[in-house]
Formats: structure tokens, sequence, C-alpha cells
């Protein structure tokens, strides 16, 4: 039986990082050009991780899909980074932001990586700023902090509406200055295809030139994965539309572990469904929910005449609407975490509350917001996103409610990986939101950012140094050994397979009818039963992908239709891990929620008798089973309880 | 409540760079006016791959207007007709029952069209390496709070690091010139004290490398400023001026 071990260090909780930076290994700088390292992605982590790469004298090889790398998904994140700065004296600390994080992903992450983030999460603030990211400040010239779900103090740094956007310029302006100074090359508009292994350890890539169509391959001591979520398994999401967890499976597909992966987040705030040719789906921040107040109409004549176009939400007078994250979770309100509201605006709808004229949406009202603070208060604090929505529902939301329904936005489940965010491949490493590591079962808002930060600036280039210590030795090898052949000859064979199927079907339709399996039998409440119905229509999906797609265009050049085709047919792979993992775990925890285990209240009930441990799957090989292998969580430092977001 | 218009799509296609292009018509029945303009486009698309045929190449990303990838010059304007947004914003409601709609790819010497609406905007990277950071290396860094920044100057500062590069400026300038993305980088650097240090050398650099790559002057003509979906203002350009001057008298 393969153990897993996770190379927490020894000793209490806050000095674990300290500990492991004193003892270990590094390179020196000599040697530290001698090394080349990949890293895939550009977003928060990669390009973080690939600037300060670059910074300490490493060789960095940064790719992407895009044509930039500022364009990384991580500049859509609107609402703000967390850090335990207590800069409002409202009682923030290191410790609170581990716990709240602790007990926000409801006690299935490891309790030392999530201390190490909250410790980081400080210097985040302080680099972000040294590099110019104009951070929104008060009227004396310091920064200012909002509150955001799942916290009951004011610690979330914020750029207006668009700090994911800063914090990734910033980034990407660090990542730019290397590339002037020459420790970083970078290569856009690539796609990585597939991982290279000489003698167990993760050597290279093979990636496609998205401009030429060639198939090339690429050297490096180590390979850093920094490729983001899977969220697209469900086609209708609100990542960007190139956002894919290919790489993730390649490295799968070659013994990396994946870990967790039926933890998907849905988020509450969501612009709703509006028709079938809809191609994604747009978050409204959380930080909306600091204002605005959530409501459905206490009486169901009033939800139909509203879904029936009869009635407005202003003809419904305030004693008539129900204001349910209110009543139902005094404490904390409209800010309870992001599990807890989806499920609650879930459960209101199916119920017959919902508005819209589907009945698959709830109000977010700022009518109370504005008669409190003034409506140019409300402007500048969301002015952005009001005009964002305008320009999509045509609806102006400083006179009539926003409309919100879940939508699927993040994964914390991803890649297995140990304290040095090394995958169960020997020099592979997975940051940000690739890996599985810190939020458990629930991310909460504000976090990701943190996470992908965190993991570039201040943990991996700490960490690979004690991987890439013991490989100052090995020289740079030649992309023509057998290895690189082999796995060049693997992208080729398939992509050749692809093109020759020439179906009936576009990628698209294919997609489309995955992310809605996905939806119904693997989404915001999954059953027993609705897994089973999940992994057949999966397998019978797959089939039908593999023998009747149909991709226009030659292999050999710019294709988009065969890029889409080569994303699904991973999508095809992560949805059936998500739906089989989902299937196991036979308790509800966090973004994780099994009909058959619930409170009588209809709040996530956990089993930690029996799960509480991270579940890694082993692919076995072409349509088998994955193993799953168990890494415990053991929790010394904290107590679990359940999660209670009433009093 | 939902309404659709049938359209004419007249689209570039041009299949590389040194390839003749040409406009290929389409018709498109019964869109619905709530989609937005890309997603007629993936209607488009999978109509011609329904047909066996390539479909129209064009960038997009996020779909929300801030990752810049989407560049379609539709109607005689970049981003459309619509203020204030990118194209993936734009939504169908702002057409009309049989218009035509003329969609073309951004067209500037600094970016050469890769295929059909796809362009290369590498330039702007290039133009971003030369000087459009602070040099800081991670860690070792002051506290946060260390340097009060006045809040109207972060303000400025936030409105002009609200470019999203995406080159809008550059397609309606009738020079191409990129001044108002170079200026958008360096005003915000220089406004705050942590850029100010090299603000001089940095709009040099800049100002050095975007000649260098092919693009225009400016000639204070504001289509930049009309046209970019994120409302940076001219001011910045007059903010480079400034700078680019210093650092030339220093010299």
């Amino acid at each position: 039986m393969t153990t897993i071990d996770s190379k927490i260090p020894q000793g209490e909780l806050k000095d674990k990082w300290t500990n492991y930076k004193n003892h270990q290994k590094l390179v020196n700088p000599a040697n530290k050009r001698k090394l080349d390292v990949i890293v895939v992605g550009t977003g928060l982590a990669g390009a973080s991780a690939a600037a300060s790469l670059g910074a300490l004298g490493f060789n960095v090889l940064n790719f992407c899909i895009q044509d930039s790398p500022r364009r990384a998904h991580s500049i859509a994140a609107q609402g703000g980074i967390n850090a335990a700065k207590n800069y409002q004296n409202d009682g923030d600390s290191v410790y609170r932001l581990f716990y709240d994080t602790i007990k926000g992903g409801d006690y299935r992450a490891r309790e030392a990586n999530v201390y190490r983030l909250a410790e980081v999460s400080n210097s985040i603030i302080d680099q972000c700023v040294a590099q110019g990211v104009p951070f929104a400040r008060e009227y004396g010239g310091l920064l200012d902090n909002r509150s955001f779900g799942g916290a009951q103090v004011s610690r979330t740094f914020y750029a207006k509406g668009q700090t994911g956007q800063q914090l990734l310029l910033g980034a990407y302006s660090a990542l730019s200055r290397e590339v002037n100074r020459g420790s970083v090359k970078l290569y856009t508009r690539y796609e990585m295809l597939d991982v290279v292994i000489i003698e167990g350890r993760a050597r290279g890539i093979i990636a496609r030139n998205l401009v030429t169509g060639q198939i090339e391959r690429f050297f490096g001591h180590a390979v850093v994965l920094g490729t983001g979520g899977y969220g697209n398994t469900f086609f209708l999401s609100t990542n960007a539309m190139g956002s894919n967890g290919s790489a993730a499976i390649q490295v799968y597909k070659k013994g990396a572990y994946f870990a967790n992966p039926c933890y998907a987040q849905i988020h509450p705030t969501c612009i709703p469904v509006h028709g079938d040719i809809q191609s994604k789906l747009t978050l409204m921040s959380e930080s909306l929910r600091n204002d605005g107040r959530i409501w459905v109409p206490k009486k169901k004549e009033d939800a139909e005449a509203l879904q029936k176009g009869r009635k407005t939400a202003n003809d419904i007078p305030d004693e008539d609407r129900d204001f349910y994250l209110e009543r139902r979770y005094p404490a904390f309100g409209n800010l309870v975490p992001r599990d807890v509201a989806s499920r609650a605006a879930k459960e209101r709808c199916d119920a017959g509350f919902g508005v819209n004229n589907t009945g698959l949406a709830v109000f977010l009202d700022f009518k109370y917001a504005i008669q409190r603070l003034g409506k140019d208060v409300v402007a500048a604090r969301y002015g952005n996103l009001f005009q964002m929505y305008e320009k999509i529902t045509d609806q102006n939301p400083y006179e009539t409610p926003m409309m919100i329904y879940p939508a699927i936005h993040y994964t914390m489940g991803g890649l297995w990986v140990d304290y040095e965010l090394q995958t169960s491949i020997k020099g592979l490493f997975a940051i940000g939101e690739a890996n599985f590591s810190d939020h458990g079962a629930n991310r909460l808002g504000a976090s990701a950012l943190m996470q992908g930060l965190a993991d570039g600036y201040f943990v991996l280039p700490y960490t690979i140094q004690n991987y890439l210590a013991d490989q100052i030795q090995v020289p740079r090898m030649s992309t023509d050994l057998p290895e690189f052949q082999a796995a060049e000859k693997e992208v080729n064979d398939k992509i050749a397979k692809l093109m020759s199927i020439k179906g009936k079907r576009s990628v698209d339709s294919i997609h489309k009818e995955l992310g809605l399996v996905m939806w119904d039998f693997v989404g915001m409440a999954r059953t027993k039963e609705s897994l089973e119905t999940a992994m057949n229509k999966i397998k019978a999906l797959k089939k039908e992908f593999w023998s009747n797609v149909f991709i226009p265009g030659e292999a050999n050049s710019l294709n988009t239709e065969l890029e889409k085709a080569l994303r699904l047919s991973d999508f095809l792979e992560i949805g059936y891990l998500m739906a089989i993992d989902a299937y196991n775990r036979e308790e509800s925890c966090g973004g994780h929620f099994r009909s058959e285990y619930q409170t009588e209240e209809g709040e996530a009930l956990r089993q930690d008798d029996k799960f509480s441990y991270v579940a890694c799957w082993h692919y076995q090989g072409e349509d088998k089973d994955p193993e799953l292998l168990k890494e415990p969580l053991d929790y010394e430092f904290t107590e679990r309880k359940t999660r209670n977001y009433k009093e | 409540m939902e309404n659709t218009i049938n359209i004419t799509l007249k689209v570039w296609r041009q299949r590389g760079p040194k390839e003749k292009g040409f406009f290929e018509t389409f018709d498109l029945k019964n869109i619905s006016t709530d989609m937005s303009f890309l997603e007629m486009m993936d209607v488009l698309n999978e109509q011609l791959v329904a047909e066996g045929k390539e479909p129209v190449v064009f960038d997009h990303d996020c779909r929300e207007g801030i990752c810049g990838m989407c560049s379609m010059f539709i109607n005689g304007h970049p981003h459309g007709p619509d203020e204030d947004v990118t194209t993936c914003q734009l939504h169908m409601r702002k057409f009309k029952d049989g218009e035509t709609i003329t969609v073309e790819p951004w067209r500037s010497a600094g970016f050469p069209v890769i295929r059909d609406l796809m362009v290369d905007r590498n330039a702007f990277d290039k133009i971003m390496q030369a000087g459009g950071y602070v040099s800081v290396n991670t860690g070792g860094i002051p506290d946060a709070n260390a340097i009060p920044i006045p809040k109207p100057i972060a303000d400025e500062a936030m409105d002009a690091a609200s470019c999203i590069g995406c080159g809008a400026c550059v397609a309606a300038c009738k020079n191409g010139s990129a001044m108002l993305f170079v200026s958008a980088k360096v005003s915000q650097l220089a406004l705050l004290p942590q850029g100010k240090v090299e603000a001089a050398a940095r709009a040099k650099k800049m100002v050095a490398k975007m000649d260098e790559l092919g693009f225009g002057n400016c000639t204070n003509t504001r289509a930049c400023e009309a046209e970019c979906p994120k409302n940076v203002s001219i001011t910045n350009i007059a903010r480079l001026n400034r700078e680019f001057l210093c650092a030339k008298i220093k010299d």
C-alpha cells in the first residue's frame, strides 16, 4: 500500500514554516544560473513564481496560452485579497486568518499549509504596494479594507472592483522586468500538451505553438504548473473561455495524484443564465454582499407574478420580502461563506420562491444601502460592477435589484502536493488553483488571490530550492532523448486520432452536453444515484466524443477547434474524476453537498470519523477506475466543529 | 420577452500575415438581442463547422471585459458602437434588425494580422519589458503602510492602471500611435512614490521602444480616449510628455 508523505515539518504550528526555512537546502548564486525551471501559466501563481525565480537567478522558461501573460484569468478577480495586517484594529491576527480559513474549508485542509498561508499573507500586501499596485486608500493615505464572507473582521485589501487585475499587472510587471534582464524567456500562445519524465523525474514539457501548430520540446530541471482550475468542465462557469484542466490531467496520467476533485465552488452571486447559446457566466463580486441585501418574496404568488413578468421587484413591499440569509444566519447574515449562500439560494428557488422568468434567480438589493449611504458612496464602491451588470442585462441596479444565481467559479481540488508544493512526481510542482492544498472543501472570498501569490512569491521560491539543490550536478539534457521523442509521439498520435474522426458533432456541442450532465448530477446537491447516472453518462459521452467529433482545418496550423477538442478530451476525464470522488465521499462538507448527509436544518453534515482524509486519485490506465489513496488529515491544533454561522 | 434580429455580417478573412485578405458575407437569422457579440460569433462558427468549414478566428478569453484579449473593429469602431465596453461586453441589442455589420481586425503597423480577426500584440509586451515596472525583487519590502499616499493620488493612479492592454487606442488612431497605452503605465507608476524614483528613465525607455516597434506619433486627435473601453484619459499623455521632457533635459 502506498503511503502518502505530506512532509509537514515538526514543531508547533507557528514554528513550522520558520523551521522549514531554517533547515532547507539552498542553491548558491553561481549554480542557479545553470538550472532551468519551466513555469507553465502566467496567472498570479505562475507569473509571481516565474518573476521571483528569475530574480533569484534561475533560468526560467514561462509559458501561456494567451497572447500575453497579462491575460491570465486571475485578471478577472474582482473583490480583493485577504491579509492578517489588522490595520483596522478589529482583532485580526495570523491565527484568526488561519482559523477562518480552516473553518471556512470545513476542516478538510492541512493545518500546516493554511497556517503558512496566513503567515505570508502580510508580505504579499507589502510586495504589491512596492510594485505600484494602486490599492484603495483612506483619506489619511493608509490602506483601506472591506469585509468578505466567512470572516468577522475587515481584512480584505482591494483596488476598486479590479483587484485581480491590479495584482496580476503587478506580477506581470515584475515578470516583464525579468524578461528584460534575460532571466525569464516567455513563450506566449504555447499550450503544454504533456510532461516529460526521465528516470522518475519531471524533466520537461511538450508544447504546441498555437500559431504554427508546431509541436515543440522543452527541457527543465524542474517543472512548475500554475495552470489554474478545471471549472470549465461545466462548460458554463465564471472561468475564461480558455481556462482548462489539461495540464493537470496530463500529469495525472503520468502518475501525479489528483486530490479531492469533487470540491468545486459554486459562487452565489453570478448573473443568471439567459439562454442556451450562452457562452459563459459573469460573476458579480462577493464584495457586493457587504452592502447588498439578498431576498426573495415571502409569498409564492408574488414569486409567480415576478416570474411571469406581472410584477417587478419594486412592487413587493418590505414586509413581503424574505431576507433569507439574515433570517437563517443572524450572526453572518449576507456575509455567510459562498457554499452556504449558494445552497440557501438553491433551496429557495427549488421551493418555488425564485425570480426571473426562469425562477432560477434571487434578488441582490442595493435600495437599503443607497438609503443608508447615498447613491454616491454606493457608486464609488461598486460603480464599475453596476455598469458591467447593466451592459449585460440592460437593467439599472441603482433602480431595480440585481438578479443573481449560483454558478461554478473555482475548484478547491487539484493536483496533490506536499508541504513543498511538489506533486507525487519528483521535480513537478503545482501552485495556485492548480493544486489542492489550502482551501479544504470550500474557499473563502479573497483567498484565491492570497494563495496564488503566496505560492508564487513566498513559498515555491523557497521549497523548490530544497529539490534543486540536489540537481546542480545534472547538466542540461538534450531534447533528443528517447523520453522526449516518445512523449512527442504520444501527443502527435492523439492529435492525429482526433483529426481523423471526422464525425458529425462540433466540440462545443459535446462540451455543452457534458456541462449539463455536470450541473444536473454533480452540481450543488449530489446523491448516490445522481453520481451513478453522471458516471454512466460521462462514459457514454466520452465514447461519443472519440467517435463522432468533427474538427475542421489542419493540425499543423493555427486551429482553434483542435485546441478546444484537446481540452475537452481532458474535461471528460475530469468530469468522471469529480463524479467518482463525490460518489466515494459519503458526507457533506464545504462545496461538496450530498443530499443524504444533512442536518434537520439542511446544513452540511460531515462524517469526520470516516472521511477526514484527502482523497488522492491515482491513474490506473485508460478506461479503468483510478485507485483511491488516502492522506489522513490529523488535526493537532484545531478542534473540529460543525460550522456555525448562525450565532 | 426575447427579441430576435436578422443580420448580415461582413467579416474579414485572412489566412496569414503575408496573405491577401477579403471580406466574406454571412447571413444570420434569429439572433437573440440578449446575446453578446461574441456569442453571435459563436453561432456563426457553429454554423461554419456544421458545414465542414473552418471557423472565423478571433481572440477572446474572459468574456467579462477585463482580460483585454478580444479585439474586433466593428462598424468602424474598435470594440463596436457601444460606449465603455470591450467587444465581449457588447450586446446584440445595440444592433437593428436587418443591419449589415462589418467586422475587421485591429489595423496597425504595430499589430500584424495572424489570421482573420486575430492580431499579434506582442509589441505591447515588449514596451512593458523596456521599463513598465518598479525595479523591486521579491521580499525585503517595508510595511505596506510605511508610506501614506493621498487618496486622490492613489485614485488617479488606479484610473491610469485600469488600462487592459487591448490595443483599441492604437486601432483607433490614424497614426497608429501607442501613446495612450504607454502613458497610462508611465502615469500610474510616476504618480506613486514607489514608482517615482525611476519615472523619467522609465518614460524614456518605453517611448524609445514604442518608436522602435513602428508605432506612430501622437497628434492629439483624442480618438484613443474616445474609443478606450476603460476610459483612460489623455491627460496621461500630457504626464508622459512631462516625464519624457524631464528625462531629456537631464541627459
